[in-house]
């Protein structure tokens, strides 16, 4: 289906990345927002507050990140495509609730403007180190989907791929992005509305008195009802039979857990969406994602001229992680070069796919601004030697 | 004279429709007062005449927060404390919804307190039923931010020295525009307050004093729930209209229960449609929903 | 001085100050008991606070090893229907007895 024409600005415009991630949100048909202010990504919100009103959606700002992931999990269980926004600190409020989330299987999308961290940080200036908590922040086990736009046009695009993600998976999808792309003015291109392609709600249309809110089909996700659809349902935070109704024991949880799990995982591959360059025949490999690959881009034509073979791989979907893409090039390659603003967190799942076939090299960068170029070229030259 | 009394597989139980049978029975200890507080709330949801299918009902944590499961109607077992703000989304999401918050004093006073406060100053037009047993019974009878001085818990070993919240003080000082509080006992003028906090528009209260006979009342020594029943029906004193600022609950000691504000004020979507009415002018269409 | 009526249904609980003026045309209604006995938890708020005194605890238990009431005066009951109100078990319910004519 495509996407709904109040909410697509359709044209050519000038926009940072935080007013064209809402602009995306819009597109995609979010018209339920709640979230709270916190830099660098509070302009996301203030765009909704000022678009929402015309176009028929509701902004709350809520009174804390706790209550904005909670109210974006009411909204869409009512039947709207819900959204919020926020940075490190509040990433990590919102943690508890985005397991709730993920528990209900409820589609959702939260973007987080990186900043650096941890605790207070660098509110102002970039950072690349949630990534890990992206995956890993709430407890327990699961899987969820992130995104990683490096610039205003790709936070357009990605914030619409992580609705689709949320809503074809059932599961709450993140956009990873950085202050430094979060900030950054360029030309964004908002197609026609009838251009931009929405994944619908997998929405229930049997008979009500029937409805099994967690009976999976055969892509292993349920069929998802709403709130005053007449189904009548309960659900759960608890570990929970098809039912909803919590049951509290190890074969339960093996059934419920296992394909919140594999429901992602098993379909990783048609999940996962790379942007490769010259990656064949390559002696290294810079994998990068966000703000950094855009970076990588000088080091690596800097490498070229010196004749070094050097590929780039772009992560677009940052988690699940490309596991399979490479733990087979890392039989091709020396070395992977993995240029990130954080003391290693992406590179950490590289080396572990890597399985010691090719080195794998980080560049770190504490956070506060974005790499020198000539950084990564030095590794890049380092790994092909 | 004694008769056996009739068994009821033919004729069932009137509740029994609205409830979710197979769960049944509930988890709820002997002499719990919560299965009374599920009957007088499903006794006004007859009286209101809202279509059940329209009623959303969420809970957080906590033996309160077990009543949406328990309750055939959409119901959302939440995170703790988070029950008001999840609420908040689904009723400003779909307004036509009729969402009502069932949780118990720790889970909305204590960690959700923030949420209370917003909601109520926001005025959405959400029910909450906040059952206050005193205690945070679930996890083992640990000190609530409503547990009366004195009175002991297992976090409080040696008595209570904190001073606890008044629900209707604090709802009232908010802004909720329905406030009330019964106990268990008062099963019928509970179940009229019920009935007038759900057909009332914004943020409704309604405090339930609910006896805990597994962990307040064994606690303190104070019997079964049987005896807290009788505590109530030997001391609470009805008093309508009374002042919020007077009704603090000390460890057995009477309890002033009633009707204590019942006004009007816009909800959160009257207020917003009638600013951007202002604003926009006619080219604004008031905000019914964000479903199609 | 209080009287008793001798049309309204037997009680130990509640006396009459007079006869009321219209006591000759209201119908009392009468209950009858529908107790789900498995699934009484032996709470008593039925017995305690029945105004009519209808109900009395077992001797025997019920399938959980409780005491669940029983009716003692199947003619009292009045159906108030505050038993089932008050039950948190969802245990005991009242309907309305069909009468065969007349009052009392």
């Amino acid at each position: 289906m495509t996407a709904d024409p109040k909410g697509v600005l359709t044209g050519e415009h000038y926009l940072d990345g935080d007013h064209a991630a809402a602009e995306g949100g819009l597109a995609a048909g979010c018209r339920f927002f709640a979230g709270y202010p916190i830099t660098p990504s509070t302009e996301v919100a203030e765009r909704i507050a000022a678009r929402f009103p015309k176009v028929g959606g509701i902004f709350v700002q809520m009174e804390d990140e706790l209550a904005s992931m909670a109210a974006i999990l009411g909204g869409s269980w009512a039947g709207a495509k819900s959204m919020t926004v926020t940075s490190g600190p509040g990433f990590s409020l919102m943690m508890e609730n985005l397991g709730l989330g993920i528990m209900m299987e409820v589609p959702t999308v939260i973007v987080n403007v990186q900043r650096g961290g941890p605790s207070t940080g660098l509110p102002t200036l970039p950072g690349q180190a949630d990534m890990m908590q992206a995956r890993w922040g709430s407890h327990g086990d699961y899987e969820l989907i992130a995104v990683s736009p490096s610039s205003p046009q790709e936070a357009f695009d990605y914030v619409i791929m992580a609705f689709n993600f949320s809503e074809k998976y059932r599961v709450p999808a993140l956009v990873m992005m950085d202050e430094c792309v979060g900030h950054m003015t360029e030309k964004v291109v908002i197609p026609r509305p009838e251009d931009i392609e929405i994944t619908p709600r997998k929405a229930y249309t049997g008979p009500p008195d029937k409805y099994l809110p967690y009976l999976p089909d055969k892509d292993m996700i349920p069929w998802m009802t709403r709130a005053g659809g007449g189904t009548r349902f309960h659900t759960t935070g608890l570990t929970h039979d098809e039912k909803g109704y919590p049951v509290m024991n190890a074969e339960c949880q093996e059934k419920c857990v296992h394909r919140l799990i594999d429901k992602i995982r098993t379909k990783a591959d048609e999940i996962v969406v790379l942007d490769e360059e010259k990656v064949d025949g390559a002696d290294v490999v810079v994998v990068s994602y966000g703000i950094s690959s855009r970076v990588a881009v000088p080091a690596i034509e800097m490498a070229r001229k010196e004749g070094i073979k050097v590929g780039s791989l772009k992560m677009i979907t940052v988690w699940p992680f490309p596991e399979n893409r490479i733990r087979a090039l890392a039989k091709k390659v020396k070395a992977f070069v993995v240029p990130e603003i954080n003391y290693g967190q992406m590179s950490l799942e590289v080396e572990r796919c890597a399985c010691g076939n090719a080195k794998t090299i980080l560049v770190p960068h504490g956070g506060g601004w974005v790499h020198e170029a000539k950084d990564i070229y030095q590794a890049i030259k380092g790994g092909a030697k | 004279m004694t008769k056996q009394a009739m068994l009821t597989e033919d004729v069932p139980h009137p509740m029994d429709g609205l409830l979710r049978m197979d769960r049944i029975p509930h988890i709820w200890c002997p002499t719990c007062g919560l299965g009374t507080i599920v009957t007088a709330f499903a006794a006004a949801l007859e009286k209101i005449e809202i279509p059940l299918d329209d009623v959303a009902v969420v809970s957080g944590i906590g033996c309160t927060g077990r009543v949406a499961g328990y309750i055939k109607v959409d119901s959302f077992h939440t995170t703790h404390g988070r029950a008001i703000p999840f609420a908040t989304g689904l009723h400003l999401a779909n307004p036509k919804l009729k969402v009502v918050v069932i949780s118990g004093d720790g889970d909305l006073i204590s960690i959700g307190g923030n949420h209370f406060i917003h909601a109520a100053r926001r005025n959405v037009d959400i029910t909450v039923v906040c059952v206050n047993n005193f205690i945070y019974a679930m996890t083992g009878g640990q000190v609530a931010p409503t547990t009366p001085l004195k009175a002991n818990a297992s976090t409080m070993p040696y008595g209570n020295f904190e001073k606890p919240f008044s629900i209707p003080f604090l709802a009232d000082s908010c802004g909720a525009v329905y406030i009330a509080r019964w106990t268990a006992l008062h099963v019928r003028r509970l179940t009229t307050a019920l009935t007038e906090a759900l057909a009332k528009p914004g943020f409704s209260v309604v405090e339930v004093i609910s006896p805990c006979s597994t962990l307040y009342s064994r606690r303190n020594r104070l019997g079964t729930g049987l005896d807290l029943m009788k505590f109530y029906h030997d001391n609470c004193v009805i008093k309508h209209g009374a002042d919020t600022r007077e009704l603090d609950i000390g460890f057995q000691e009477p309890i002033t229960v009633g009707k204590f504000i019942d006004r009007e004020r816009p909800t959160y979507i009257q207020s917003m449609n009638t600013w951007y009415g202002e604003v926009f002018g006619d080219e604004f269409k008031p905000y019914e929903g964000s479903i199609k | 001085m209080p009287q008793e009526i001798p049309s309204a249904p037997k009680s130990t609980k509640m006396k009459y100050w007079r006869k009321p003026l219209d006591a000759d045309t209201v119908k009392v209604p009468h209950g009858e008991l529908h107790i789900v006995v498995n699934r009484c938890k032996g709470c008593r708020f039925c017995v305690e606070y029945c105004p009519r005194d209808v109900l009395q605890m077992s001797e025997g238990f019920n399938v959980k090893g409780y005491h669940y009431p029983e009716v003692k005066d199947e003619n009292a009951c009045v159906n108030c229907r505050l038993c089932e109100m008050l039950c948190p078990e969802f245990a005991i319910f009242c309907t309305e007895k069909e009468e065969e004519g007349g009052e009392g």
